[in-house]
C-alpha cells in the first residue's frame, strides 16, 4: 500500500524548458564574465570629456569574475557564446509561443491585483498565501521582465557590435555610448535577479529546484493554470 | 590533425566544466580557453568575420556625419602607436616618403603627398569607435581608397588589401568591400590641419565603418593580394574583420 499523498506530483517543466534554463544559466555566466573583461579595457561610459554616472568608473571587476584574460580573448568568448545564448533564447520563446505555456508566465494587466496581494503577503500584511496557478503574479512579473531584459541585452549588444550597419538600432537606444551603457546596466539587473531568484527558490519553494532538474514537482503549489 | 592534438585535453575539459559552474568561475580567471578551446573560439571569430562581411556589411550604407561643433577636443582624442609605446617617440617617415601601391594591379604606382592631395578629396566629421569601447569625433580629409584603386586597376584575382606602415611593422588586412566603401580614405588631414605625427602622419587609413585598430597609421604600402593578409593585432587574436 502506498502512503496517502496529499499532492500527487505534477509534471511541471518540459525537457526543452529545463535544458534552456540551465544552458542559459551557463551561457549567461560566460557572457557576463567575458563582458566584464571587455569592460576592463575602458572602464568608463559616455563621450570623452563628458562621462556618464558610473559607480564603477575606472574600476576593473575582480579577476575571478572575468573571462578571457585580455580584451581579444574576452571578445572571442563573448562573440562565440553569443550564438548559443541567442539561439537558446529563441528556442525557449518559440516553445512558449507554440505550446501555450506563455499563459502561465506572461504578466498581464489582470495580474496587477494579485501581484499586490502577493507583495502584501511577503510583507506580512496579509496572513495567507494568495491562491495561484503554476506561478504567482509576482513570479510572472519577474519572469516576464527577465525575458525582456534578455531581449534588451541582445539588442543593445547588436547596437554596439555594428553601430553603423545596425545604425537604426543604435539610434533607438540613444546612440552608441548610451547603448553600451544600457548593455552594462543589464548585467547588474541580471545579477540582482539571479540572487533573488535563487534565494526565493530556497526560502519559499525548494521543490521547484527539483522540478527544474527532473521536471517533476512535489511542492506546495501543484496547480496548473 | 589527430584527435589527440586537436581534441580537448583532460585539463581543458575540466576547466570547461568549471566555467559551467557559476561558483567555480574563480578557477577560470584570465582563461582564454587554453590550447584546445582558444583555436575554436578563433574559428568562431572567423565565422563572425564572414557574417560581418558577407551578410551585414552594406557597400553603400554611410556612417553618420556629425557637425564640426561636436568634435572631441584634441587633448581628449587618444593617440597611440606601437613605436611610441616602446620608445615614447612617434615614428618619423623615411627620407623621400611615398606610398607604394602594388600587388595584383595592372599599373603599380608611387604616390607622393602632393600627388595624393591632387586626387579626389573627401572630408567628413565622423565617430571613431575603438575596440576598447571608447569613441571620439573628428574631421578627416583624404583620398578615397577606391579612387586610388581606379588608378592602379586591380586584377580579377585581387580579393584583399594589405596595408603596411613604418610603425614597427604594424599592418592590417582588409576585405575589398570595406576598402572600396566611399568613406574609406587615405587621410592626410585631421581637424582642418595636416595630419600630425601623433595620428599617423604623413598618411593613414581612415574609415568610420571599421574599428580603430583596422585603421593603419604611418602608411608605407598598399598591396592588393589574393591571400587574406594578417595584421598586428589580428594575429594576436583580435577579430580580423573589425567592421562595425
Amino acid at each position: 500500500m502506498n502512503p496517502p499523498v496529499i499532492h500527487p506530483p505534477v509534471t511541471r517543466h518540459r525537457g526543452i524548458v529545463r535544458l534552456a534554463h540551465w544552458l542559459n544559466a551557463i551561457l549567461l555566466v560566460g557572457m557576463i564574465a567575458s563582458g566584464l573583461q571587455i569592460y576592463a579595457a575602458f572602464a568608463h561610459f559616455g563621450p570623452r570629456g563628458a562621462p556618464y554616472p558610473n559607480p564603477l568608473d575606472g574600476k576593473a571587476l575582480p579577476e575571478w569574475s572575468r573571462l578571457g584574460g585580455w580584451l581579444a580573448g574576452a571578445l572571442n568568448w563573448h562573440f562565440a557564446l553569443a550564438w548559443p545564448f541567442v539561439l537558446t533564447g529563441l528556442v525557449y520563446l518559440a516553445f512558449l509561443a507554440l505550446s501555450g505555456e506563455w499563459r502561465s508566465l506572461l504578466f498581464r494587466p489582470r495580474d496587477v491585483g494579485p501581484a499586490v496581494q502577493m507583495q502584501l503577503y511577503y510583507l506580512r500584511l496579509r496572513p495567507t498565501h494568495p491562491p495561484q496557478g503554476k506561478h504567482n503574479a509576482l513570479q510572472k512579473a519577474a519572469y516576464t521582465a527577465i525575458v525582456l531584459l534578455g531581449v534588451l541585452s541582445v539588442l543593445t549588444g547588436f547596437a554596439i557590435y555594428k553601430p553603423v550597419q545596425f545604425g537604426w538600432l543604435t539610434r533607438l537606444f540613444g546612440g552608441y555610448e548610451l547603448a553600451r551603457y544600457w548593455h552594462f546596466w543589464a548585467v547588474w539587473i541580471f545579477v540582482g535577479f539571479t540572487l533573488l531568484h535563487v534565494a526565493l527558490v530556497f526560502l519559499v519553494d525548494p521543490a521547484s529546484l527539483r522540478a527544474m532538474i527532473t521536471g517533476r514537482y512535489y511542492g506546495r503549489f501543484p496547480s496548473h493554470d | 590533425m589527430t584527435d589527440r592534438a586537436a581534441g580537448l585535453n583532460r585539463r581543458d575539459f575540466v576547466r570547461l566544466g568549471l566555467v559551467a559552474g557559476p561558483a567555480s568561475l574563480v578557477a577560470a580567471c584570465g582563461w582564454d580557453g587554453g590550447p584546445a578551446i582558444a583555436p575554436r573560439l578563433r574559428a568562431i571569430s572567423r565565422l563572425n568575420d564572414w557574417v560581418g562581411e558577407k551578410l551585414l556589411l552594406s557597400p553603400t550604407r554611410l556612417a553618420p556625419e556629425y557637425p564640426v561643433s561636436s568634435r572631441t577636443a584634441l587633448s581628449q582624442f587618444p593617440m597611440y602607436s606601437i613605436t611610441f609605446n616602446r620608445t615614447r617617440h612617434f615614428p618619423l617617415p623615411p627620407e623621400g616618403w611615398a606610398l607604394e601601391v602594388g600587388g595584383l594591379v595592372r599599373a603599380p604606382v608611387r604616390l607622393t603627398r602632393p600627388m595624393l592631395e591632387a586626387l579626389p578629396r573627401v572630408t567628413y566629421t565622423v565617430k571613431h569607435h575603438c575596440v576598447e569601447g571608447w569613441t571620439a569625433v573628428g574631421t578627416w580629409t583624404g583620398v578615397p581608397v577606391s579612387a586610388v584603386a581606379d588608378m592602379v586597376r586591380p586584377t580579377h584575382e585581387a580579393r584583399y588589401l594589405r596595408f603596411d606602415s613604418f610603425d614597427s611593422r604594424y599592418s592590417n588586412g582588409w576585405d575589398l568591400t570595406s576598402a572600396m566603401h566611399p568613406q574609406t580614405i587615405l587621410a592626410y588631414g585631421f581637424n582642418d590641419h595636416p595630419l600630425m605625427a601623433e595620428h599617423g602622419a604623413p598618411l593613414r587609413l581612415y574609415s568610420p565603418i571599421k574599428l580603430g585598430y583596422k585603421l593603419t597609421k604611418y602608411l608605407t604600402r598598399m598591396t592588393f593580394t589574393r591571400e587574406r593578409p594578417g595584421g598586428y593585432w589580428e594575429d594576436q587574436g583580435y577579430p580580423w574583420f573589425g567592421g562595425i
